[in-house]
């Protein structure tokens, strides 16, 4: 008997070291951690129980049978994130590159199907450098494998990719349908053909980091939700992110304990809103300001910075945040805003994650680039969204909500719960100036009448009045209030329950 | 007495003013430019009436509409606060013929005393010790130079009618002459409209000492006192306080009595204020008389009792002073940090933004010891670049010095200050610094202790010890509220351990937490413990600590795996990790910051005047290269280092945001 437990310790030894200490040492020297030490960091202290650690390939080609290292590249198994349960899945870039085997992708389905069984999210680290092309085919479907449970799982639980190291070719489409990636600066990239095949084909030059780094994904191309500066980093904010998600889609979205009092009054939000409504403000102000401890995990930070998406807590609860931002664009809608906001709200929607929208958009942004880009298509997404999602939706005007932006921005007429504005709203078709001059064409010689027409139309329409009067903003709040108004909003429809009709799948415009 | 008076003055002298007002039962009116709409001293008086646009030169300075504004609102009689029209002659002129009382000195005081050249000669005629230097009025920079060359450098070159440092420069040779003459001349005609230039002997290793005299309109006159104010920056104040740590009593009456002397000399009434230099062995030279309120002005009144304030109305009032020269006592020291919306870390570049948070320590006055801040804003609150950056000032009083000094050093710590950058690190240091903490310092100290401008603060050992353990103990509160979230998996909860390393400034520490109720021991590998004892919850910006009987505040951030820092000075990122995440985060490459080196960036917004040279120019090391305007300041901006220029971004009537390149370097 001793001999046998002799045997597994030492079968697990060597499971343990990987690929072997000369390229753990390599991995370190590009300073990365290995496969498990990330499993270590994402998941509490001895809470990682792993699958499959002596699976090995089954390719008899290319002298392949020679070789066949127990876990096959990728480390596989459950775990907590603060006592909550997740499915993990490191590919270990020390054996055989992280490649993907037909049995790599076995582990991994694996515990997909008990993520979806057991309702609990799915944290994949990419590190691989591809298919196992000594497998061929075999490989290939291993990759189909894992993206036919990437679809299936998508709404039921939450799927996190985190690529730290490389992530080409085909492998890039399974993180591609999770909910969120995140990258690591410097050490990991992401692109369907690399910097080779781009310079054959298109005769561009371009290296792997301009091509698919961080910085390409998260500010250009919009694929990555964030991007850390090192792996330690990466994965203590990967954990802080899922203290904010549901485990699954039948559970109502996290509750920890708060230090901050719901009905804190912020006197400094009644000077937010500047005199002249053309000067900027940073919305993020609002945001800390009502959230929880001012604690906001932001997605897609550095894309489409005109709107602003994230997550804080309200009474200990998990809100997602749509906020205009005023200091980029305006805080206009356009094409990529139109997109990043659409992708947000649906996620919180299929996890029953509340959504606060904070409004201050003078409109959809013109131009042939944003016509031709099809902004119509994009701009209905985000409409879409809102439209169908049945989560509680509380929404405050801060300033501007004008025309279609103002429909789209979870108006009272999708279904908002509770819509209010700052006294400071103006809630109108478009600004006084423009809509005077249509109104007016006749007058448009005589820069007084103009001049009066633009101050009556003001006085008129821009308040928050003439939409309050028709029940289309439920209450007019004071700047300072707004915590504690939305709070206590939030807290009302905690026993929300709303349906939409039955439908195979909607038709979103893609 | 008075039932109304106006205030012809902004920000925190106006709210000062009001107070005091408000106590002897004044209604008090406030007047305000467009930017000041929602200005504290707007909210807290009883009336307002709004003067103009934001550029203090089409406002706050404009004698008719200030003239409009006492007519509109009916006042008896103006406090012109400082700055502004506190020494114009013409102002109180005005204000006499409406017969409207000034609460400051006669016409003729503020004329014989506001004029720098003029007021050396009545001194030197009162027989007060006065400084050598030229008085007549300096043509151009090429007189400046040969001017400078008889009295012999190093010279300061001031505008005549200057204060606050501006339209100030020393110059230590020809070259610098010719510069500081001419941008003193461009900043005085800005600022004051008045672009007189004189030129004096500046004395090495000085001292500012000044003495504040209030005189009533019966000849009597009394003097409170001095204030001590070397520490400076570019002869702006940033510490004052009173008394001095080194005058001894002899010096100060012999100052005061000069003082009191040249005061009646020119008839004097009202509060006003005599400066002096002091020389190494308490040889004393008049500089100037502020015929106004100075901004110091608190750490008399905590020292003295007497509210100046209320005196100078009383005096306007027409009545007798209420107090004799017997009647002054000194009672213990107050000291003075004036917060700058200055960043510190930027050679003290004028910040502007929205005050997000502004939160100072509280006011508290007790037989043994107090904290006062005198302030002009709000949470929420804009500092706009039109006028001076001042924030506010803060005063602690106790017995001693040591006490007031440690008073003030936990206020700072207390003071919460965001959306601008300020100087609280720089005021913590200096509140740290052995000169200042030894009475020592002369007007050269920050120049001195900070020739390359300021960098942080290197906290000693211990504090770095304090600080680690009082981050372990909470992040282990922060990580057990984590471990209580909804939908965690039964009997598998997370055991938040007791071992953590904890890494700060290069530092790390390996402590073991014992917690209770009370508090946390908290065990350093080397055998030490400390005992941390707070009420601190996760997301209070603020942590009053008591560690080991000690008291420690510390400013609270987050940062990803631990916290940001803020205390004595310091900015610290501070690290608290298992044994395991700080094993791994040991093999994390350390990322460096993209090389700046080769630009010019703009340290701050403002508008280009000028750009000095042109691409291809080889520049050599303190060869100027352009010249941004922010808050009224020009700043010269210098080559750090011999180079050429390949490429320039900016050209002058560009406003360029905080970063933004102006040029590049080879």
């Amino acid at each position: 008997m001793k001999d046998i437990l002799a045997e597994l310790e030492s079968r697990r030894d060597a499971a343990r070291l990987g690929g072997g200490q000369r390229r753990i040492d390599s991995q370190h020297a590009k300073g990365k951690l290995t496969a498990r030490e990330r499993v270590d960091l994402l998941l509490d202290e001895d809470s990682f129980e792993e699958l499959d650690m002596f699976v090995a390939h089954r390719c008899t080609d290319f002298g392949m049978e020679q070789d066949r290292p127990a876990g096959d590249g990728v480390i596989t198994g459950w775990g907590t994130i603060n006592g909550r349960m997740v499915y993990v899945f490191s590919q270990d870039f020390t054996v055989f590159g992280g490649s993907l085997s037909e049995t790599h992708a076995q582990k991994i389905c694996k515990i997909m199907d008990m993520a979806m069984q057991n309702g609990a999210p799915v944290i994949g680290i990419n590190d691989s450098g591809g298919a196992r092309i000594q497998e061929g085919v075999a490989s290939l479907a291993g990759y189909a494998e894992v993206f036919q449970r990437n679809i299936m799982a998508s709404g039921v639980v939450p799927q996190i990719s985190l690529v730290m190291g490389p992530c080409a070719g085909g492998a890039v489409y399974s993180p591609a349908m999770t909910d969120f990636i995140f990258m690591v600066k410097d050490s990991s990239y992401m692109f369907v053909t690399g910097p080779d095949v781009v310079k054959t084909v298109t005769n561009e030059v371009v290296t792997a980091e301009e091509l698919g780094g961080a910085t390409t994904h998260t500010r250009k191309s919009s694929v990555a939700d964030g991007a850390f500066e090192n792996d330690v980093e990466a994965l203590a904010e990967v954990r802080r992110l899922v203290d904010f998600l549901p485990l699954n889609n039948r559970q109502k979205p996290p509750v920890r304990p708060f230090f901050d009092e719901p009905g804190r009054i912020e006197n400094s939000l009644d000077t937010l809103v500047p005199d002249n409504a053309n000067t900027p403000y940073d919305m993020k102000e609002l945001i800390t300001k009502i959230a929880d401890e001012a604690d906001f995990y932001e997605i897609q930070e550095d894309f489409a910075k005109n709107i602003i998406t994230g997550f804080i807590r309200l009474e200990g609860q998990s809100v997602g945040v749509v906020a205009n931002q005023p200091t980029v664009l305006a805080g206009c809608l356009d094409i990529d805003s139109s997109r990043k906001a659409a992708r947000f709200v649906r996620f919180c929607d299929a996890f029953e994650i509340p959504i606060l929208t904070l409004v201050d958009v003078p409109g959809f942004l013109p131009g042939t680039s944003q016509e031709y880009g099809g902004v119509i298509k994009h701009g209905a997404k985000l409409l879409f969204a809102y439209g169908e999602a049945t989560v509680p939706k509380v929404t405050v005007i801060t300033r501007k909500a004008y025309g279609g932006a103002y429909d789209v921005m979870a108006s009272k007429h999708l279904r908002g719960d509770f819509n209010y504005a700052w006294p400071t709203a103006e809630i109108a078709v478009m600004g006084a100036k423009g809509a005077t001059e249509i109104i007016h064409r006749a007058d448009l010689g005589d820069a007084d009448k103009i001049a009066a027409h633009t101050a009556n139309y003001e006085d008129r329409f821009a308040n928050p009045f003439v939409a309050a009067e028709r029940g289309f903003i439920d209450e007019v709040i004071t700047p300072r209030s707004t915590r504690m108004r939305v709070s206590r909003a939030f807290a009302s429809l905690r026993g929300k329950s709303l349906k939409n009709p039955w439908k195979k799948h909607d038709n979103i415009p893609l | 007495m008075f039932s109304k008076i106006l205030i012809a003055n902004r920000g925190e002298i106006a709210c000062r003013v009001i107070k005091s007002a408000r106590r002897m039962g004044i209604t008090s009116v406030a007047i305000y430019s467009d930017a000041d709409k929602h200005a504290l001293h707007v909210q807290m008086a009883d009336e307002a009436i709004h003067i103009g646009p934001p550029p203090a030169n089409q406002s706050y300075i404009v004698i008719d509409k200030v003239m409009a504004a006492i007519r509109e609102s009916g006042a008896q009689a103006v406090h012109p606060g400082y700055g502004f029209l506190s020494e114009n002659a013409k102002f109180a002129r005005a204000l006499e013929a409406e017969g409207v009382a000034f609460i400051g000195p006669p016409v003729g005081a503020i004329e014989s005393m506001g004029d720098k050249i003029t007021s050396k000669k009545i001194a030197k005629e009162a027989g007060v010790n006065i400084v050598p230097g030229y008085m007549g009025e300096i043509a151009d920079a090429e007189e400046a130079v040969k001017i400078s060359t008889e009295i012999g450098y190093p010279v300061m070159i001031k505008a005549s009618a200057g204060g606050g440092g501006k339209g100030m420069r020393i110059a230590w040779d020809d070259t610098e002459c010719r510069e500081g003459f001419q941008s003193s001349k461009n900043e005085a005609a800005n600022s004051f409209g008045d672009d007189r230039i004189f030129i004096e002997k500046f004395v090495t290793q000085p001292r500012h000492i000044e003495i504040q005299v209030l005189c009533d309109a019966h000849g009597n006159g009394v003097y409170l006192g001095e204030r001590e104010c070397s520490i400076q920056r570019r002869n702006q104040k940033v510490v004052e306080e009173a008394p001095s740590p080194f005058l001894d009593e002899a010096t100060r009456r012999a100052m005061g009595e000069q003082a009191v002397m040249l005061a009646q000399a020119v008839g004097y009434t009202s509060a006003g204020t005599v400066e002096f230099i002091v020389d190494g062995d308490r040889n004393f030279f008049f500089l100037e008389m502020n015929t106004r309120l100075q901004v110091e002005h608190p750490v008399t009144e905590l020292i003295t009792g007497v509210d100046l304030v209320e005196q100078m109305i009383r005096v306007a009032n027409g009545e007798p002073l209420s107090i004799t020269q017997d009647d002054v006592k000194l009672n213990g020291w107050a000291i003075e940090n004036r917060l700058y919306a200055e960043d510190p870390y930027r050679n003290f570049l004028p910040s502007i933004g929205r005050l997000t948070r502004y939160r100072p320590p509280a006011e508290v006055a007790t037989a043994t010891h107090a904290v006062r801040n005198d302030t002009g804003v709000y949470e929420g609150g804009e500092i706009s670049m039109y006028y001076d950056p001042m924030v506010a000032k803060l005063c602690t009083w106790a017995p001693t010095r040591t006490e007031a000094i440690e008073q003030m050093r936990v206020a700072l710590d207390r003071f919460e200050v965001e959306g601008i950058g300020h100087n609280l690190p720089f005021l913590a240091a200096v509140m740290d610094h052995p000169i200042f903490i030894a009475g020592d310092m002369t007007t050269a100290f920050i120049a001195e202790q900070y020739p390359d401008g300021f960098e942080g603060v290197t906290l000693p050992d211990e504090s770095l010890r304090q600080i680690a353990a009082s981050c372990a103990a909470m992040h282990r509160v922060a990580e057990i509220r984590r471990t209580r979230v909804s939908g965690r998996m039964d009997n598998h909860e997370r055991k938040v351990g007791s071992e953590w390393v904890v890494t700060l400034q290069d530092n790390r520490f390996d402590v073991v937490i014992d917690a209770d109720r009370d508090g946390s021991t908290v065990r350093f590998a080397d055998g030490g413990t400390m005992r941390v004892a707070s009420e601190w919850t996760p997301g209070d910006q603020l942590a009053e600590l008591d560690v080991d009987g000690a008291q420690l505040v510390l400013k609270v951030g987050k940062i990803s795996g631990g916290f940001r820092i803020r205390s004595r000075g310091a900015d610290l990122k501070v690290h608290v990790r298992t044994g395991r995440q700080a094993e791994l985060a040991d093999l994390m490459p350390e990322k460096l910051p993209p090389d700046t080196s080769k630009l010019l960036l703009c340290p701050m917004p403002g508008l280009i005047v000028k750009v000095d040279v042109a691409v291809g120019d080889e520049v050599q090391e303190g060869q100027a290269l352009c010249t941004v305007e922010a808050m009224k300041m020009e700043n010269i901006l210098r080559a750090e280092k011999t180079s050429v220029v390949t490429k320039i971004e900016a050209v002058a009537g560009d406003s360029l945001a905080v970063d933004d390149v102006i040029m590049e370097f080879e």
